[in-house]
């Protein structure tokens, strides 16, 4: 019987099986920023232990850092960064800091320096770390205690997660983005329907995203309970990486893309699950709760929690409108935002922003609104395009690269009672500071929303 | 981490779903670089609520946590299983779980017992008629007792007796450094480093 993708680079990367324990895993690239490390450093410290591959980790600072030249004005938050700086410098690491010409979000930066390369297996003590699974390999978020581990040993112990097939046929139909799709799977299999699974997304909707889009697409797999979601390797992986500063070249570039073909999927696999999704049928997609499944395409209404016949989901339901101060029937096109995000690791990269850009055009925005890169680099290469010219002739703010409005850390949060439309991965109660109450949408919408100040199509703009 | 066979204990019903990790400890409380001090986040958002079930004096001391299903979904952060120990929870029960915050569980000692919703049920039903009434975790038995009745739970063999020798995973994996330098040699040549 042949083998899924998750299957061939889960076994490329088995160092030790024994009967009844884990496979120890092999981990290529281990990816660290200042929130998820520092616990680790002093856990190695007490025990006396090295970093075994300091030349397969590198560090940047991103979760804490604030969007806005100048220090960081809140001391436990300096600690922290200071503290990573300590760490990369005693242990041997690369980091980029804040104002590096590399810094940025840390699942940013991986596929931008070409390190993020198909077949590998990539951690990072967050759960984003999902994202990097557009490239091929299998890629998943860890615990400290786990950032510990591969810290001493650069391997994981770990059970094989079953296999899922998302399938999504048909085309996406034009103005339904990448940011849509994900959003509508999770509300199809919801939260935990990924739980104990890798995803594969596969079809011809998937084939058909650049990177940027698989990106967005794996990012979110954790939003469906799946640790890790994959991609395989095709043209498109391979023209992204081609030429990017740690890409192979010459020859093990010949030998390496021979290899990266052959990670797809055999014909005669079979997944443990299979989800099947129409794409031809999407229209943009919007959250209306405070969990990533409660979404709904924008053109409906808020949901009544009676529709939902099970008693948890319908609970879920009602508290989440409280929260959000929303009434059953309102339609999601009447609701007015305050605040508009336009970043993240899901959706701050250059397409992201030139998405938004093109509806900013010669628009100006109603909203306080963010425009966040990812990285120093996609600020740079937006910079180039003047793109930051057309946010700031719209009105809005043109920012540093760091993970800003996603997860209210920083100094960039909004206030109690206070709604935003977010490029973001998730509207958790609080989410995005105390209070706040956050719509999850693509960088299409987030613009367009900016524009009127309440949640629009892009098509819906005069 | 504190070795685990065995636990009796009071329990709070906590009755949500989707308990993300972002409830369970705010980003705001990640900023330390320490271990400790995480029993303040824990649900502090929740907890300014007089109302919630945490602020109910009947369930001071209690050691259990019965959530609805899918606890510790969302963000990697460990600080949520130290904030749940630091309170002075040992164990969750809940239908379904986060893998990444069960995973983290396994790794502190904190152990997550994954049973039918309905029994979930059960369990809250009684600890919100009676907040005295003790629930035992036998993880030896791979059970859960209340009263004269009894659920069994599933965990696979190696992390059951890793929690009950309260072994670190660390020092298991270095026994095996040689198999890690074995594979190393034969890694593809093309694979990058951050040097």
């Amino acid at each position: 019987m042949g083998r899924t993708l998750a299957e061939k680079v889960w076994e490329q990367h088995v160092v030790r099986r024994a009967d009844g324990e884990p496979d120890l895993l092999y981990i290529d690239l281990h990816l660290i920023h200042e929130v998820t490390s520092p616990q680790a450093f002093d856990g190695l410290r007490m025990a006396g232990r090295k970093v075994r591959r300091p030349d397969l980790t590198i560090a940047t600072e991103d979760h804490n850092v604030p969007t806005v030249l100048g220090p960081i004005s809140d001391p436990v938050s300096r600690t922290q960064v200071e503290t990573l700086r300590k760490n990369a410098a005693e242990f041997g690491i690369r980091l980029h800091p804040m104002g590096d010409a590399g810094q940025g979000v840390v699942h940013i930066i991986g596929p931008q320096f070409g390190l993020t390369q198909p077949g590998m297996t990539i951690v990072c003590g967050d759960s984003h770390t999902s994202t990097h699974g557009a490239f091929g390999g299998i890629a998943f978020g860890i615990g400290t205690s786990e950032v510990e581990h591969v810290l001493a040993t650069q391997t994981l112990p770990a059970y094989r997660p079953k296999t899922m097939a998302i399938e999504v046929k048909g085309e996406l139909p034009v103005g339904v983005t990448a940011k849509d799709l994900i959003l509508a799977i999770i509300a199809k299999i919801g939260t935990g329907g990924g739980q104990g699974y890798i995803v594969e997304y596969r079809g011809e909707a998937i084939r058909k995203l650049s990177m940027e889009g698989r990106m967005t697409v794996c990012n979110m797999s954790i939003e469906a309970g799946a640790r890790a979601g994959m991609i395989a390797p095709d043209e498109t992986t391979f023209a992204y990486l081609k030429g990017r500063p740690h890409a192979p070249s010459g020859d093990a570039w010949d030998a390496a893309v021979e290899y990266w073909k052959s990670l797809r999927t055999d014909d005669d696999a079979v997944f443990d699950k299979v989800v099947e999704i129409d794409a031809s049928t999407l229209t943009p997609f919007v959250t209306w709760g405070t969990n990533p499944g409660q979404g709904a395409p924008l053109g409906s209404a808020v949901p009544s929690p009676e529709e939902f016949a099970d008693p948890i989901e319908r609970s879920a339901a009602e508290r989440a409108l409280e929260y959000m101060g929303l009434t059953a029937g309102t339609p999601l096109n009447e609701i007015p935002v305050d605040t508009v995000f336009v970043g993240s690791c899901t959706n701050g990269r250059l397409e992201d922003l030139r998405a938004a850009a093109d509806i900013l055009r010669g628009r100006k925005v109603v909203t306080r609104t963010l425009i966040v890169p990812g990285s120093m680099q996609v600020k740079k290469a937006a910079e180039e395009e003047g793109l930051d010219q057309v946010f700031k002739d719209a009105g809005a703010e043109w920012r540093e690269a760091g993970c800003s409005m996603c997860l209210g850390m920083n100094p960039d949060t909004l206030k109690p009672g206070e709604r935003s439309a977010s490029t973001s991965n998730r509207n958790f109660e609080g989410r995005q500071g105390k209070g706040g109450r956050t719509h999850l949408v693509s960088p299409q919408v987030a613009a367009a929303t900016a524009v009127t100040g309440k949640l629009t199509a892009p098509a819906a703009l005069a | 981490m504190d070795a685990f066979t065995t636990h009796t204990g009071r329990a709070v019903p906590l009755r949500r779903s989707n308990v993300d990790t972002d409830q369970i400890i705010p980003a705001v409380w990640l900023k330390q670089v320490s271990r400790t001090g995480f029993e303040k986040g824990l649900f502090s958002a929740w907890r300014e609520d007089p109302s919630f079930i945490l602020n109910n004096p009947a369930y001071q001391g209690a050691s259990i946590l019965l959530s609805g299903p899918d606890f510790g979904t969302g963000s990697s952060r460990e600080h949520a299983v130290w904030a749940l120990q630091q309170y002075g929870f040992r164990v969750v029960i809940a239908a379904r779980f986060g893998d990444i915050f069960r995973n983290n569980s396994t790794k502190m000692g904190l152990l997550p017992v994954i049973l039918p919703a309905e029994v979930v049920e059960r369990l809250q039903a009684a600890a919100e008629a009676d907040p005295t009434v003790e629930i035992t975790v036998d993880l030896a038995e791979r059970e859960v007792r209340l009263g004269s009745e009894s659920w069994s739970f599933e965990i696979d063999d190696y992390t059951r007796w890793r929690l009950m020798e309260g072994l670190d995973d660390i020092g298991l994996t270095l026994r095996h450094a040689d198999d890690v330098a074995v594979y190393e040699n034969g890694r593809q040549p093309w694979l990058p480093t951050t040097v």
